[in-house]
């Protein structure tokens, strides 16, 4: 199955120049854009791998985009994304944030039903995919 | 109000009897409102032959200290500070209407009380038979006393965070149709929308707990539902859960059980009232749980421009108040608003620091003073052909919510959703590359149908559609508002 997290999931993956026109919009912003990517996209992983620290100075988009496909390279299997963060007061939070890498294969997820009283279900999700931690 | 006073003969400020309200201290052309003042604006119709700046030092008399005669009472206190003081009136240029300016000083209210704050400033007035007509057209709510209010339990940036979701608008839906369903049946649409691609599901204002499906019932389909499409597509996604009911005590209830089977999100109705609303925004922080807000009733009092309170109004309180979303119209579906007054609604839910701004209504500057921001919803009418009109006057920080436009999908609710989504993303795609998405907004809509056939369904059955009819309310001309 597809995952469907990111800005744009719905959309067939971006080419690169696709990539770049967001990046550029990220850095026209003034935003710090990272890279991240994780074996576990289970939903509520908020923590993926920091690819390096966040370019907080950025003003180089070959720079990243070479970080990009530099990420790429080292975990093929993973899941890749990336992020524009703006740091100004009142927003302080992720601004953009898609995925520009999948594995070839998305095992997806398995959902776990635990019944308790009162027809009350505790759900549980899983990753089907083999997590390395 | 004197009608049979004695024109030309002053009498004592303290002789017993009816003294003209602006004599008594309402009116103070040369007050300079302090910076914790509560500033009001509101547009007063006085009835035939009553002087306007006496009808507005009546409208502050009555919604401070005074009442109809003099009482020597009034001289155990320091009146003068207690008193509101109308400070500034200016005719609407070609009606019989005016602005009245009033200061009122912080003292008068309770602190984080909106029911106190709106008894004070609409308890009484709104019924006064010198006016024809009333509406409080907005207000300026000192940091001072802002600070006093719990405000939203998590505003926009912590939901994006908690909801993993950054960069578009939220999508969502309410189930349809709004009565009848079963349980098992509603919570199919559930299903289908979620795993379809929308970000949540909503529980119409009226459905609460009836014959036809109770509330424990529609929660526990309704949370199958939730996750299943959760695992189906590995996001989060929600459904509003409507805990509205006759008590707190069967609010807190439902909420509770809401929460124990994980949903993150419940939902109330402004019909619950303003004490409710801070109750349920007080347990929304204490649970980690989102609060949806359906403003229920409202049109009832802020549609007409001549009486009644401004929808502007009613997002300052439900921002003191605490919820995370309210319902703040389209512009461009089927219920009313006038775009700019709208862009005025989803600035003062939104933003931090307001300037006045007589084009979209806004009579004052507005410090929010960091409170955090309030998501506002479009809701009614509203399809994917709309996307580009939609991104360009709501921004992206706002629940795009397609009832009808995901569940009437000749292809099936899923196909629905995924049409809506598809729309939402291409759009933003086509924003942050630079392109002018306003007004290549359906050929931008038209190439993402040539891959999608949810797309390609939804703007052919769809196309036609707009609702095109003049707004009711609308901000004045420029000149009622600058000095």
């Amino acid at each position: 199955m597809r995952i469907t997290q990111g800005t744009f999931s719905y959309l067939p993956d971006f080419t690169e120049e696709e990539i770049r026109r967001q990046v550029r919009y990220c850095l026209d912003n003034g935003w710090a854009f990272s890279i991240e990517h994780t074996d576990d996209p289970h939903p509520r992983n908020a923590y993926w791998e920091m690819w390096g620290l966040p370019m907080f100075d950025a003003s180089d988009l070959e720079g990243a985009m070479f970080q990009i496909e530099e990420c790429r390279k080292a975990f093929p299997d993973n899941y890749i994304k990336v992020n524009g963060y703006d740091r100004t007061k009142g927003r302080q939070t992720t601004m953009l944030s898609f995925i520009v890498h999948r594995p070839a294969e998305e095992p997806g997820f398995s959902l776990e039903r635990t019944e308790g009283a009162d027809r009350r279900i505790q759900y549980t999700i899983r990753s089907k995919a083999k997590v390395a931690v | 109000m004197a009608s049979n006073n004695n024109a030309g003969k002053k009498k004592s400020r303290w002789a017993a009897g009816i003294t003209p309200y602006a004599e008594m201290g309402y009116y103070d052309a040369d007050y300079e409102p302090r910076a914790t003042d509560i500033l009001c604006a509101f547009r007063l119709t006085p009835q035939p032959g009553v002087e306007p700046i006496e009808a507005s030092a009546a409208v502050a008399g009555e919604s401070s200290t005074a009442t109809w005669t003099v009482v020597w009472t009034d001289r155990l206190t320091p009146y003068e500070h207690y008193q509101a003081k109308c400070y500034r009136v200016d005719p609407v240029p070609g009606t019989d209407q005016y602005i009245a300016y009033i200061a009122y000083d912080i003292d008068l209210f309770e602190e984080g009380s909106i029911a106190n704050l709106t008894s004070s400033i609409i308890g009484n007035v709104f019924g006064f038979k010198a006016l024809k007509s009333l509406r409080l057209e907005d207000m300026r709510i000192p940091p001072h006393y802002t600070k006093t209010f719990q405000g939203p339990a998590h505003g926009i940036v912590m939901e994006r965070e908690y909801l993993n979701k950054f960069g578009r608008p939220l999508l969502g839906a309410t189930v349809k149709p709004k009565l009848g369903l079963s349980a098992r049946n509603y919570g199919r649409v559930v299903y289908e929308a979620l795993r379809g691609g929308l970000d949540f599901t909503k529980d119409d204002e009226n459905i609460n707990s009836q014959p036809f499906m109770r509330w424990r019932d529609r929660f526990l389909f309704c949370m199958e539902a939730v996750n299943r499409a959760m695992a189906a597509t590995g996001e989060i996604k929600g459904h509003y859960l409507n805990v509205t009911a006759g008590t707190m005590e069967e609010m807190y209830e439902r909420a509770d059980f809401a929460k124990e089977l994980g949903s993150v999100i419940v939902m109330i109705d402004l019909t619950i009232g303003y004490t409710a609303i801070q109750s349920m925004s007080k347990w929304a922080r204490k649970n980690g749980v989102i609060l949806h807000l359906h403003r229920a009733g409202h049109g009832t009092y802020t549609r007409q421009k001549t009486h009644g309170v401004n929808f502007r109004v009613i997002s300052k309180w439900m921002r003191l108040a605490g919820v995370d979303h309210i319902h703040a119209g389209t512009a461009v579906g089927k219920l009313e608003g006038d775009p700019n007054a709208i862009r005025g609604y989803y600035n003062t839910l939104r933003a931090n620091t307001l300037l006045a701004d007589p084009s979209q209504g806004l009579y004052f500057d507005q410090d929010w003073a960091s409170m955090p921001a309030v998501m506002p919803v479009a809701s009614g009418g509203i399809h994917a052909g709309q996307m580009h009109q939609l991104l360009h006057l709501l921004g992206e920080d706002v629940v795009l919510q397609f009832g009808g436009g995901t569940i009437g999908h000749p292809d099936g609710i899923a196909q629905g959703a995924t049409a809506n989504r598809v729309a939402t993303e291409v759009m933003i795609q086509a924003r942050n590359e630079g392109r002018d998405f306003l007004n290549e907004g359906p050929e931008i809509l038209a190439k993402a149908a040539r891959w999608s056939p949810e797309l390609r369904k939804a703007l052919e059955i769809w196309k036609d559609v707009s609702f095109n009819y003049e707004s009711t309310d609308v901000p004045d001309a420029v000149a009622t508002l600058t000095v």
